[in-house]
């Protein structure tokens, strides 16, 4: 998933029409001297750091500045601070406003109903997990009709809105609609949407768009999430690399195999470290760069899984056999490898030649790789 | 009558000309499917393995009879080639191709109920009766005709768990793959009544995984309305919070989703169920005996 930050989730939402604050992003305390100098900004500011994780208020994530002084202390004190996981390295300035109410308002993917969920509530500001259910107005939107008329008069009635804010919520709402289709969004949630002399104001910008609709925006492609350096390196070859705890490396295909290979070592007391899923690929190129990643991880053991579908077994054999002549001798791990499905014989065969022995059990596999892990010298690669 | 395809099911091949396409007419015609035509834009006229092409559905419905589409087609093309199968007049369309954006999926949901479509999938293995049709991508050898019918969520732990069944002498009647994407076009509670329905289905293996809450919905369906024996597991339950284990549909988010969820929600609705893949099979032999059907 991409996760926008709050000043590109309101570039967004500015250019849908929907209202936000006249702020700007800054990298330095010169950056934010020079723009209150030449009164593209004017005191009092709200400073707030572009990180991804919530609860910014409370952790001193969001600051106010009244004088130059204060400003430039609010902002070095900022920058560079580390806030959860991130560092930060952005800050979004923008007028402090004298806020009147703070409402909800965000529009999911519900799977079940097979339909975008509207959720509005009129006490906005706080988290939705900590919102009582009897407070949040749900609209199903069937995604040919959009938000009806009616719907929108049901957010209307919710909120309690006066002129000219309630005059507003409309064309707001469609906005929001039309950011959640057009930008193939995951989540569109504005928390809050303030009232702010009478008028509609997005506070906060919550966006994440779909990883799947990449190939038609382009203009996300430079933003990584949360990945570590190991997972983004795979993502680039087109393989799904998670990692856990763990010290046992997992190589199998399919997301359902792979999980159900975590769940069989973890019943044998194993710690799953790194789990790696193919996929599906006919390239035992691939295959090589899966276990080339894997070296990279030092896991302790590695279990290679493979029920040959798509993937062929003796495409993976002919993979592994391959990285086991590119591994360096310091990263070598022992395996344990378990083929089944199309084209297991020539797969085992193949294995055979290179002195591997495939077995076929998954459960007698799954104790052979948790007797067969190494004790960590070297230590684990940096995550 | 079987679940969705029998020997009457006549498959067209959308992308045939492609690598995908074409590895899997092969296997698809091995299977026993009938084949009958293939579409790929700007190559009518040509054949693949013996299988006419044409440029359009609807040419290939007029010309073969075709009454079911398979999918291969890359994900920015294939609500467009959905939307081609649906207009042409296909009953069943099977998604194969992966990374469909979901907003793309709804449209594609929508307009095949407006058309009376069923759509399987996307990124999905497709489905498969033995001894009558395949649909989709399930290697051919983890199949032996038999009575016990398979839905899951998932792929090569669907062929690990078929092929379970198999070894221990037992075959299938209907395989189905849904798909592990947020957005599917037939879910367990859309599959179930099929199966219950099916007379060559005596008891039904669910293979579900973490995240979402379609295993719960299907224990709700089977507790109230599914009159056969179930056997169930589901993957994940070593998965941590918050991770995205491959698939966009498996991750345990806010406390939803997790396998202890799912696995009361099915023990309290009668289902057998397995705590790994390799106890399915004896459990489904157990529940057969105890319900006295072969």
């Amino acid at each position: 998933v991409v996760k926008l930050a709050e000043w590109r989730g309101k570039e967004i939402f500015h250019r849908y029409g929907i209202p936000i604050p006249k702020g700007r992003v800054v990298r330095s305390v010169a950056e934010a001297e020079e723009l209150v100098h030449n009164s593209t900004l004017v005191l009092p500011l709200v400073v707030k750091a572009q990180v991804l994780a919530g609860g910014r208020g409370k952790g001193g994530a969001v600051k106010f500045a009244s004088t130059p002084a204060e400003l430039r202390s609010v902002v070095s004190g900022m920058l560079g601070m580390q806030f959860k996981d991130e560092t930060v390295k952005e800050l979004l300035l923008e007028p402090k406003v004298e806020v009147g109410r703070e409402l909800y308002l965000s529009i999911a993917l519900d799977r079940s109903a097979r339909e975008p969920l509207l959720i509005a509530s009129r006490q906005g500001g706080v988290e939705i997990e900590s919102m009582a259910d009897d407070q949040l107005l749900r609209i199903e939107v069937h995604p040919f009709a959009g938000l009806a008329a009616y719907e929108k008069r049901q957010v209307g009635a919710a909120f309690g809105l006066d002129s000219p804010a309630s005059k507003e919520l409309g064309g707001v709402l469609d906005s929001v609609w039309k950011v959640f289709q057009q930008e193939d969004a995951e989540l569109v949630e504005i928390n809050p949407l303030a009232v702010v002399d009478g008028h509609l104001l997005a506070l906060d910008a919550k966006v994440i768009i779909e990883d799947d609709a990449g190939f038609r925006h382009l203009e996300y492609s430079d933003i990584r999430d949360d990945r570590t350096p190991l997972e983004e390196l795979a993502r680039e070859k087109g393989i799904a690399f998670v990692q856990l705890d763990g010290d046992i490396g997992v190589i199998a295909n399919g997301a359902g195999l792979t999980m159900a290979t975590l769940d069989v070592l973890a019943q044998f007391g194993g710690k799953p470290g790194v789990f790696l899923d193919l996929g599906g690929t006919d390239d035992p190129a691939k295959v090589t760069e899966a276990f080339l990643l894997m070296a990279k991880a030092r896991p302790s053991v590695v279990f290679l899984n493979i029920f040959g579908g798509v993937t062929r077994c003796d495409t993976v054999a002919k993979g592994l056999v391959a990285a086991m002549a590119l591994v360096p001798e310091s990263d070598r791990f022992p395996l344990v490898a378990r083929i089944r499905g199309n084209n297991e014989d020539l797969g085992r065969q193949i294995l055979q030649a290179a002195g591997i022995t495939a077995l076929s059990d998954l459960k007698a596999s799954a104790q052979a790789v948790v007797a067969a892990e190494r004790p960590r010298a070297a230590g684990k690669a940096p995550a | 009558v079987t679940v969705l395809v029998d020997a009457g099911t006549r498959v067209v091949v959308q992308g045939i000309t492609g690598h995908q396409g074409t590895v899997h007419t092969v296997q698809m015609k091995q299977f026993g499917t009938k084949v009958v035509a293939g579409v790929t834009p700007g190559k009518g006229g040509t054949q693949v393995e013996g299988v006419p092409v044409f440029d359009s559905v609807a040419e290939a419905v007029a010309k073969t009879g075709a009454n079911v589409s398979v999918i291969f087609v890359p994900a920015p093309f294939a609500k467009d080639a959905f939307f081609e199968a649906a207009d042409a007049g296909v009953s069943l369309v099977v998604i194969v191709t992966e990374h469909i954006p979901f907003h793309d999926m709804l449209t594609m949901y929508y307009y095949g109920r407006l058309r009376g479509v069923r759509i399987i999938g996307p990124n999905c293995p497709g489905i498969a009766a033995p001894g009558k049709a395949k649909v989709g991508i399930i290697p051919n050898v983890v199949f032996r005709p038999g009575r016990v019918g398979v839905i899951s969520r998932s792929g090569t732990l669907t062929y690990e768990i078929v092929n379970g069944i198999k070894e221990i002498g037992l075959g299938q009647s209907t395989c189905i793959g849904l798909g592990g994407d947020p957005v599917v076009g037939t879910t367990f509670v859309d599959a179930l009544p099929l199966f219950d329905q099916d007379p060559e289905t005596d008891l039904l293996v669910l293979v579900g995984e973490i995240g979402g809450t379609a295993e719960e919905e299907a224990a709700e369906y089977i507790r109230h309305s599914f009159s056969k024996p179930v056997v169930a597991y589901i993957a994940g339950r070593s998965a941590p919070p918050g991770k995205r284990m491959g698939h966009a549909g498996a991750i345990i988010a806010r406390g939803r989703g997790t396998a202890a969820s799912k696995l009361s929600a099915l023990q309290a609705a009668g289902a057998a169920v397995a705590d790994f893949p390799y106890d399915v099979p004896s459990l489904v032999a157990q529940r057969l005996k105890e319900v006295g059907t072969r």
